[in-house]
């Protein structure tokens, strides 16, 4: 054993590795873009020569982290909230076939949303999958459970969802880890049609099966190490039910193990024996979970009515935004000392596109052009470029989901709108940008596609985009004009030639693409810097 | 013994690395750690900050709690303010004075300076003009830590030096001088 100061995205990566995976299947997404990084840099990985490339996006993730397990490998999948419903289609589904090498697709969620658009909770698309679901306390319990999670996915053999939050992917703690990774684990090639051919017959006899392993699945959740129930030194007192890190807050609470009884849940579906039991010692239930009312909701079905059970729909905390110490001691009757209040000098000091970033150059070009036309809408996407809402650009109309640029745009203009205007980024439009775009030349819509391509994932920090060096072949393929797909560098001296091509181009009567290409100014300066270093050395 | 610091500034400025080598002298020193940070798109230029939790405990919460942090060490004297309410009664506010002003509506310097002498621990430097002072314009973040250093009860100043030489030994003999020198140069600077 040996310890390490990890983030719980690096404990997870290193329990992965550890537990002997084949690979690893994800698309960046903040919060957890860094268990893929991490695996990617490991010494093992390269030795081994473990899958750690970029998917085009989470649902081709998960259905190759399906096929692994098909062949008999460990693999995980990895993706922010929201890729989940990405990927929901092969997510659900793979709860009907199971499994046969162990398979965790591991999601972490963004409460507050410090870099995302919703605060949705993955634990519901545990219940409605009918997956067992891990939801680690600490970074040790997020590497510990890899293993366990691993065994647990091949024994039962079914996916296992494993749920974080964005706290505990960004926080670093010692953890203490094998000296070794286990050797790659390998079972045979399934070969069981009946169960992987989800033709409705099979579907059907694999669906009851999935919901009559449910009791033994919360058996488990009951009886995992993970789960532990403490009784106060008081009689009565109030108990608490803890998701996830839910249970550190409410332990910094001086005294709590003494003053509260205390169930501690990371493994679902919840342990209903349990929660009758803390409500039979208890005089009511707070349930702390970070993200949305999940088990406070459902807790309701298990108790008796009247039972007073309090949470995020009480009101006792928040309905919205990350668990914080506050919030939770204030609900345990503990509320912080403030002994220095807000400043009043303080401004807000939102991000921006950086200095000398190529998407600023496409948005002074297009706001330029969008003055001429006063109905004008520019529909836009997910990536740094959203950052063109803010002031000085306030360039953007829209931003809803990756690839809803062009599809809103398309629709838009079947309903009339002109000019509408799409901006996504190259690998927003590997990832759901494309199949829209084949909607669009089908059906001849009136819009411009502008695919700013930086060569990059850079709003994640930098990941190699799956597209790149091939943009221009794949809107050809999907049936875009060749005089109508343009490419620009867009700097600040060609200013005249950009504008003009959009002028161009959003007078054409058909779908066009402009492809202003330069590579992002963070991914430059980090390789210059390398560059400079393997000279000096 | 327990030491919670909020580190603080503008994303690009460097609070992490300050944070690296405090948690290096801390995993040496057998004390345990947790460090919440921020990564994603709250970078780009944006405010950023990290809590930092030291202690000879285990530690529960990786966030500190509102009136309990013992440091706020800021790269940025507008972000040093921002976590006000973090601060225990007797905390310190260790600063750079010298503002970052990517934003329109930056508050008045002298404001600014004025909210900052009025709170009872405050140390602020103009690391910036110290690191150009001294030929060592990346050095800022360490001379800053070297000033914080006298006021980081679990951490001798002897720990941090070796922190700093583990940290940086990849980038060979020079590098782990200047660095050591811009910590000296600091914590001479907070004496003053």
């Amino acid at each position: 054993m040996e310890k390490k100061l990890l983030l719980g995205d690096e404990a997870i990566a290193l329990g992965a590795i550890h537990a002997g995976i084949r690979g690893v299947y994800a698309y960046p997404g903040t919060p957890s873009t860094e268990i893929t990084e991490y695996i990617q840099r490991h010494p093992v990985a390269r030795e081994r020569g473990l899958h750690c490339t970029w998917c085009t996006n989470e649902k081709t993730a998960v259905e190759a982290a399906l096929g692994a397990s098909y062949a008999g490998a460990r693999s995980i999948a990895c993706m922010k909230h929201v890729g989940l419903n990405v990927a929901a289609d092969a997510f659900v589904n793979a709860a009907i076939t199971g499994v046969n090498g162990g398979l965790i697709v591991i999601v972490a969620d963004d409460p507050s949303m410090h870099s995302s658009q919703n605060e949705q909770d993955s634990r519901f698309y545990g219940k409605f999958s009918m997956m067992p679901v891990l939801e680690p306390s600490s970074q040790q319990e997020a590497y510990d459970m890899m293993e366990y999670g691993f065994e647990l996915s091949e024994r039962e053999k079914m996916p296992v969802l494993m749920r974080i939050t964005m706290r505990l992917a960004h926080s670093r703690a010692d953890v203490s880890v094998k000296d070794e990774a286990a050797p790659i684990h390998q079972l045979p090639y399934a070969k069981d049609p009946s169960s992987w051919v989800l033709l409705p017959a099979n579907s059907r006899r694999r669906y009851a099966a999935l919901i009559e392993k449910q009791p033994e699945l919360e058996r488990l959740a009951s009886v995992s190490p993970y789960v532990s129930y403490n009784r106060a030194a008081v009689e009565k007192p109030l108990g608490v039910l803890t998701c996830g890190i839910g249970y550190n807050y409410v332990m910094e609470v001086p005294g709590a193990a003494e003053k509260f009884n205390v169930l501690k849940i990371t493994q679902y579906p919840l342990p209903e024996e349990l929660v009758r039991k803390l409500a039979a010692d208890s005089s009511a239930i707070l349930v702390v979970e970070d993200g949305q009312p999940c088990v406070e909701e459902s807790i309701k079905a298990v108790l008796s009515a009247g039972y007073e059970v309090k949470g995020r729909l009480t009101g006792d905390l928040p309905r919205t935004g990350e668990l914080t110490p506050d919030c939770v001691a204030t609900a345990l009757g503990c509320a912080p000392v403030r002994y220095f209040e807000t400043s009043q000098n303080v401004v807000a000091r939102p991000p921006a596109l950086c200095q000398g970033c190529g998407h600023r150059d496409v948005y002074t070009a297009l706001n330029e052009v969008v003055k001429e036309y006063p109905d004008a809408r520019v529909f836009a996407d997910i990536g740094c470029y959203t950052l063109g809402a803010l002031p000085p650009f306030r360039a953007i109309d829209t931003c809803v989901d990756m690839g809803a640029s062009i599809t809103m745009a398309k629709g838009a203009a079947d309903s009339g709108l002109f000019p509408a205007i799409a901006v996504i980024g190259d690998s927003t439009f590997t990832h759901s940008g494309m199949t829209g775009l084949l909607d669009a030349v089908n059906d001849k819509a009136q819009i411009t596609v502008i695919i700013s391509d930086n060569l990059t994932t850079a709003m994640t920090g930098g990941q190699d985009s799956a597209g790149t060096n091939k943009f221009e072949a794949i809107c050809l393929g999907l049936g875009v004009e060749p005089e109508h797909v343009r490419v620009v560098v867009p700097l600040p001296k060609n200013m005249e030639e950009i504008t003009r091509i959009l002028r161009e181009e959003i007078e054409y009567k058909g779908v066009s693409v402009i492809i202003p290409r330069r590579e992002c100014i963070q991914t430059l300066n980090r390789k210059l810097k390398q560059k400079k270093a393997e000279q000096k050395a | 013994m327990k030491q919670d610091i909020i580190l603080s500034g503008v994303g690009g400025q460097g609070i992490l690395s300050i944070a690296t080598i405090i948690g290096e002298a801390a995993t040496q020193a057998g004390l345990n750690l947790k460090q919440a940070e921020v990564h994603g798109m709250s970078q780009r230029g944006g405010d950023v900050q990290s809590n930092l939790r030291l202690s000879t405990e285990p530690i529960s919460s990786d966030l500190i709690a509102v009136g309990t942090a013992d440091m706020i060490l800021s790269l940025e004297p507008m972000e040093a303010l921002r976590y006000l309410p973090y601060l225990n009664k007797d905390g310190w506010i260790i600063t750079s004075s010298a503002p970052f002003k990517n934003i329109p509506n930056y508050p008045e310097d002298e404001a600014l300076m004025a909210e900052l002498k009025a709170l009872p621990n405050v140390v602020t430097i103009d690391v910036e003009q110290l690191a150009k002072e001294h030929q060592m314009p990346k050095c800022a973040n360490v001379i800053l830590l070297g000033a914080a250093s006298r006021y980081l009860g679990v951490l001798s100043v002897e720990q941090m030096r070796e922190s700093i030489a583990r940290v940086f030994a990849s980038k060979g003999e020079a590098v782990v001088e200047m660095n050591k020198r811009a910590f000296d140069i600091g914590h001479s600077a907070a004496q003053k």
